[in-house]
């Protein structure tokens, strides 16, 4: 009897945080009413390993069945778990698995072991495989050694240790089987983490880095020194990860696994066996586990897993071809059945469990992969999905192609996408062509990771390996019924039509949160309630940049301005003439640096009486600023007001520029010039003029000054280059983004505003003040 | 001797018919033996010496002392004008009221005066740009005044500047501009080009504050106003009246200068505008259709900047000085007798081609708002005794209505046509809800008081004007409108004149009688 021989012991789980092992505490708790657990968990970036327990663990709904039934009973839930359970904070990649003095006591308590910690993703770098799936159950026992404790360790591993092979896969060691090769272990472990230290070096090459650093400008544009180290930074820790990864894929493939999760989890049961010490050690291998068949209900599922994804692309739409041999098996084992299995291993203790148990279907009840796949094509033509103008989805029809077919086919749009991107990068676009070249990125991430699923998951919807599973059918054959029925683990007792349509399927659907009921989306709806928030009366203060926010002009637009008021016709000409020549300089400086353009700049300014300039700034409100400016943007502005928030302008242009606009804002931070004592502008700076990452600081500071919380600002700006400022404040709303920043904004969820000047207003085909008469030409500056 | 101005019954044989669309024309058949056509009388003839009519009306004026001995050396001298609004189109220089103004000025100098201040009268419109006023008052005044400070343009929202002086028996305060109080002598210089000017009318709003604006600018009033071209009929007027009697009993004394224009709109190559279709020449018809499809080619802005351009040939047909209330009945009857033209009865449906000026876009954009206050305020207005349309019958105008605004002019009317006009259409309810809110709008206010731009709220005022005859027409539907924008109106939009004599039959029936008022040249229906 299970329950009996499990009765008083304690039982320490890693991994209880994942699919496999939280179905196993639940199912413990709930089957083996006096089992102690011991929960090994590690300690999050944040939370610490018991809140883990609670918040990660005991609040998912698999509980909701256990938590139902002690709603009647004397003892609350919590009680129970807290009475049964035990959290200890450790790490299954650190030596000694980084327990406290105090935990190794309580860890040095347990009877069994039960190992399912692992990292499942079948694309981790290679060094993180290696250091958790192989040398975790090393560690494990080793620990069991040093401890002198010999308690009855379970291991989970995976039927996929058995490499890509065709026909039966036993169930027995791979190095003891016919088709080692006699990989060692530890020279494994040594490579890895050598490569490891080699990948770093080499990111940190000059070259590299110039790379990194050029990437993060186009990405990012101008957004200043600091947000662009960050990103390099982030870039360089990516390219990293990406090298470990290929490294794995790469390792795997050339001795014969599909993965570096199965290649590891291969050389794991071989390093665990070798050092087990005086540790009995048992290995279950499940194949792939999907949804629940029937505990703690049937089709519950913790997160994404390997088949969800695909299988909703394809519902979508988005995956039109998938690799496959439609007469192959594909080894589907649902979680519970595992879970049982698992437990049952234990039960029988050290001495009756067989070594190595496999947990699978395609030996006993084997799904075909045509036959899954029509299963699925079924399912969603009855029941489809809807895309956001409320139209079912028609899901395509399956042709099982080749694996390189499809991947030559992705790799092909992927590219084409990747062009026509670049060239919408490299265009001067804003507002809503803008936003077309977000849903190319969206786009082109969607192909991206299909052809990502097609890599990864290709080769196990090609496998053609036959897992046997005599030693499962011995345990079951021995089993008492009343076990038969509390932990049943016969994979015989799915019927798989049952199983996709009723089971699976729902269930992945209600997790995906897909759009399932016909109807528009009220995408409108979104940005109704964004605006709502960022004119709810709770928001403080909001922040406007000036030009293409609020006004369609720049610094150069409102000089030209000044400077052209008092010149008769054929100056102006000349004016023009030399403000074109000059301009591609001009536009490479701004791009360059957005600092030092406006200090360069602004020295043509030297010189001008200050008198004069006040008078014609005047002139200039009308002329120029009020006629080119967004008014959405100027009731946006005086909204806020209305709505109590201070209204800041934060502005590179020059203070008397924007002097016309002051009744809007509370506080306007501009350029200052300063004055020379007779009377004329000297053309130099006061300060940094405000842009890029100043202006978030700017920010900080005046919120600091005035005793109000930056998450409570809103800003507005339209550039890239305004990144740190919105990511400074709560509320950041991009203005007629360029391409950049739209990405960016679609990407974060971020409010856009398409702004535009009134329809109708007078249009100067070059940026030059209107003629004034000759009296009134009194004085020029140029 | 011009013909005078008579009612056309359209039959098989009567050619179709010219209407306003904004910046271009279209000729409309109209339904034979049930729509009739009303004819303005032709232009009158011009005044030979104008000059010398103006000097005349100053040494005798009606019911006051000649103005030369009003002048004396230590006195402080006011002297107002209108601004930009009239006349429609612009007229050709020199303008009447550089005339008016420099013969006051002459006088003046003989007395000796030194203390004159010229005010042009703007009430809430914008403020006039600097070649405007050249263009109204003459580069020699413009010289003469507005360097050192004396000539400028009325601020009806600076507290320091307005004055109270008094109130009349229905509760009004009459507020005015501080300068125009406290002078010794007002002079007003004047254009009458309709019947709705003139009179008490000049100082009362072209110099008072927006509260006393507010006590006849409102729904109630502009809809008890029948019409707003006999003031006798006007619940506006009637107000203005007694504000009129505060300022003759407690205020500075006004010497009134009434001038009247004839109907000379267009340059000659417009001529045929001012014709009868029927008497089009074969190089009328040519000037028409290069001129339609010249236009309908053209951007608009390009048509919208020839039309502005146009200076018209008026010429004055009259000028009376003295006593307002005297002055102003002599000017009425010269303006009646220009524009009266008898109408038998009333009619179901009424045709109005909305041309691409109104009083409040001179140099500026025909904005959605203006199509309404135009055609509803101005155009249905344009009777006495009762609407030219029955009540509950339909007002078919022409005019493209796109959603155009001048950002510098009109801003608060983007904002009054994005959120106001989203939410109501009603003035009654538009009043009490939104009107505060942009009346007392800080950014409005600095646009008017700094800026060209019309006061934060005129369009409210704009859309009152219009209040009459939207409360009288059973339908409104404008033909080749912008459909978003005619349908925030409240009214309906139409592709062709057929469609919009379909879309009126489910309220007029299937054969309705029709009137259409024809414009150009301009006209008051006296409806028996």
């Amino acid at each position: 009897m299970i329950a009996q021989s499990l009765s008083k012991r304690r039982i320490a789980i890693t991994g209880s945080t994942g699919f496999v092992g939280t179905a196993l505490v639940e199912r413990l708790l709930r089957g083996v009413p006096d089992c102690e657990l011991i929960l090994l968990v590690r300690n999050g970036r944040r939370t610490p390993a018991a809140r883990r327990t609670t918040r990660e663990i005991l609040a998912n709904d698999a509980f909701d069945r256990l938590r139902e039934e002690h709603a009647t009973s004397d003892e609350s839930f919590d009680d129970m778990c807290a009475r049964r359970i035990t959290t200890i904070a450790g790490d299954v990649s650190a030596d000694g698995l980084g327990l406290s003095d105090e935990d190794r006591m309580i860890f040095s308590t347990a009877d069994t072991i039960i190992h399912s910690a692992a990292t499942v993703s079948f694309d981790s770098p290679l060094d993180q495989a290696v250091e958790i799936n192989l040398l975790g159950p090393v560690r494990i026992a080793q620990l069991c050694n040093d401890l002198g404790i010999t308690p009855h360790l379970v291991a989970v591993s995976t039927c996929y240790v058995a490499g890509n092979r065709r026909g039966t896969a036993p169930e027995e060691l791979v190095s003891e089987g016919p088709f080692a090769i006699g990989l060692e272990w530890k020279d494994e472990v040594e490579s890895a983490r050598r490569l490891k230290g080699d990948t770093e070096a080499s990111s940190r090459q000059p070259e590299r880095l110039r790379e990194f650093r050029k990437r993060a400008r186009t990405e990012l544009g101008a957004a200043g020194a600091p947000a662009l180290a960050a990103k390099t930074e982030q870039l360089r820790e990516r390219w990293v990860r990406d090298q470990l990864v290929g490294a794995g894929r790469s390792r795997a493939a050339s001795v014969g696994w599909p993965d570096a999760y199965a290649f590891t989890k291969a050389l794991g049961e071989q390093a665990l066996t070798e050092s087990k010490g005086n540790v009995p050690v048992s290995i279950v291998r499940p194949s792939i586990i999907e949804s629940a068949w029937a505990e703690p209900r049937p089709g519950w599922i913790r997160g994404f897993r390997m088949a969800e994804p695909v299988i909703i692309s394809y519902a979508r739409g988005l995956l039109k071809e998938f690799p496959g041999v439609p007469e192959g098996t594909i080894d589907v084992i649902p979680v519970d059945i595992v879970v049982a299995a698992i437990i049952a291993v234990a039960a029988a203790g050290p001495d009756d469990a067989p070594a190595i148990t496999q947990v699978a279907s395609g030996g006993i009840n084997p799904l075909k992969y045509r036959t899954l796949v029509n299963h699925v094509r079924s399912w969603f033509t009855e029941n489809p999905l809807y895309d956001n103008d409320g139209q079912p989805i028609v899901v395509p029809e399956w042709r099982f192609p080749g694996r390189g077919k499809v991947q030559t086919q992705l790799s092909r749009a992927k590219t084409a996408i990747e062009r026509a991107e670049h060239t919408m990068q490299m265009l001067p676009l804003r507002g809503r062509q803008a936003e077309f070249a977000a849903t190319l990125e969206t786009r082109r991430l969607e192909v991206e990771r299909a052809l990502e699923y097609v890599e990864l998951y290709g080769l196990y919807t090609e496998c053609e390996a036959i897992y046997q599973v005599d030693n499962l059918m011995r345990l079951w054959d021995e089993m008492p019924d009343t076990d038969r029925q509390a932990f049943c683990f016969d994979p015989r007792v799915v019927d798989w039509t049952h199983y996709v349509h009723e089971i699976h399927l729902p269930s992945i659907i209600e997790h995906a949160r897909v759009k399932s009921t016909p109807g528009k989306v009220k995408t409108a709806d979104r940005t109704t309630r964004l605006r709502g928030q960022v004119l709810d009366p709770k928001r403080q203060v909001a922040a406007f940049d000036l030009e293409n926010t609020l006004i369609a002009s720049n610094v150069v637009e409102s000089y030209s301005w000044l400077a052209t008021r008092r010149l008769d016709g054929r100056e102006r000409l000349k004016y023009v003439a030399r403000t074109l020549t000059e301009a591609p300089g001009l536009l490479r400086m701004d791009r360059r640096d957005r600092t030092d353009f406006l200090r360069h700049f602004y020295r043509r300014y030297a010189d001008a009486p200050v008198e004069q300039i006040d008078t014609d700034v005047e002139a200039m409100l009308t002329g120029l600023i009020i006629s080119k400016c967004f008014p959405e943007g100027i009731r946006r502005v005086r909204a806020h007001r209305a709505a109590g928030h201070r209204t800041v302008l934060i502005t590179g242009a020059l203070s008397f520029n924007v002097a016309g606009l002051r009744p809007l804002f509370d506080e306007i931070v501009a350029a200052e010039m300063t004055v020379r004592p007779d009377g004329t502008l000297s053309g130099e700076m006061t300060t940094v003029p405000p842009t890029g990452e100043a202006r978030a600081q700017i920010l900080a500071d005046y919120c600091d000054a005035e005793n109000l919380r930056l998450d409570e600002c809103v800003a507005y700006a339209d550039s890239s280059s305004d990144l740190p400022l919105f990511e400074a404040v709560g509320f950041p709303v991009a203005v007629n983004p360029e391409t950049r920043l739209a990405s960016i904004a679609r990407k974060r969820g971020w409010l856009v505003e398409h702004w535009s000047k009134a329809k109708g207003g007078p249009r100067n085909l070059l940026p030059i003040g209107p003629m004034l008469s000759e009296r009134e030409q009194r004085r020029q500056f140029l | 001797m011009p013909r005078p101005g008579f009612v056309l019954d359209v039959d098989r044989s009567t050619p179709p018919m010219l209407f306003w669309h904004g910046e271009k024309f279209s000729l409309e058949r109209l339904p034979a033996d049930r729509s009739r056509v009303i004819y303005p009388a032709e232009s009158f003839p011009g005044l030979e010496d104008p000059q010398s009519a103006i000097r005349d009306a100053l040494e005798n004026p009606l019911d006051m002392e000649p103005l030369r001995a009003l002048l004396h050396a230590d006195m402080k001298l006011t002297i107002c004008f209108d601004d930009a609004s009239l006349s429609l189109p612009k007229m050709r220089r020199p303008d009447s009221r550089q005339r008016i103004i420099e013969a006051v000025l002459d006088l003046a100098a003989e007395a000796g005066v030194d203390d004159v201040h010229i005010i042009a009268a703007l009430g809430l419109h914008r403020r006039m740009h600097d070649y405007e006023l050249r263009h109204v008052l003459g580069d020699r005044i413009f010289d003469a005044f507005a360097p050192n400070g004396t000539l400028y343009q009325h601020d009806a929202e600076d507290p320091e500047n307005l004055v109270v002086l008094g109130e009349t028996d229905h509760g009004e305060v009459l507020e005015i501009n501080r300068r125009v109080a406290e002078s010794d002598l007002v002079v007003y210089a004047n254009v009458n080009q309709v019947a709705m000017d003139g009179g008490w009318k000049s100082l009362v709003t072209g110099v008072a504050s927006y509260q006393c604006l507010s006590y006849h600018h409102n729904p109630e009033s502009l809809q008890n106003t029948r019409s707003l071209m006999d003031r006798h009929h006007s619940a506006l007027h009637h107000s203005i009246w007694r504000l009129g009697k505060v300022l003759r009993d407690s205020g500075p004394k006004v010497f009134q200068i009434e001038s009247t224009i004839n109907t000379d709109a267009f340059p000659s190559p417009f001529d045929f505008l001012s014709k009868r279709e029927w008497e089009w020449t074969a190089r009328d018809r040519m000037t028409y259709l290069a001129t339609a499809k010249t236009l309908d080619r053209m951007p608009r802005r390009a048509a919208r900047k020839i039309f502005h351009g146009i200076e018209a040939p008026y010429a004055m047909t009259g000028v009376y000085a003295g006593f307002t209330e005297s002055v102003h009945e002599r000017t009425l009857e010269d303006v009646y007798r220009q524009h009266i033209v008898e109408v038998e009865g009333q009619t179901d449906i009424l045709t109005l081609g909305v041309p691409f000026i109104s009083p409040y876009n001179p140099e500026s954009i025909m904005n959605p708002i203006l199509v309404m206050c135009m055609g509803l305020g101005y155009m249905f207005n344009m009777y006495r005794n009762k609407p030219l349309v029955r009540e509950g019958g339909v007002i078919i105008m022409t005019h493209p209505t796109y959603r155009d605004f001048h950002p510098v002019h009109h801003p608060s009317y983007i904002d009054f046509f994005d959120e106001v006009l989203a939410d109501t259409t009603d003035p009654a309810v538009m009043s009490e809800k939104w009107e505060k809110r942009y009346a007392e709008d800080e950014w409005y206010r600095h646009l008017y008081r700094t800026g060209n731009a019309y006061h934060g709220v005129h369009p409210f005022y704009a859309w009152y004007w219009g209040a009459h005859g939207q409360q009288w027409a059973g339908k409104v539907i404008i033909v080749g409108g912008d459909p978003t924008a005619v349908r925030r109106m409240g009214f309906t939009p139409a592709s062709t004149m057929d469609d919009a004599f379909e879309l009126a039959s489910d309220v007029v029936g299937r054969s309705p009688s029709i009137t259409h008022l024809h414009v150009p040249s301009v006209l008051v229906a006296d409806v028996k």
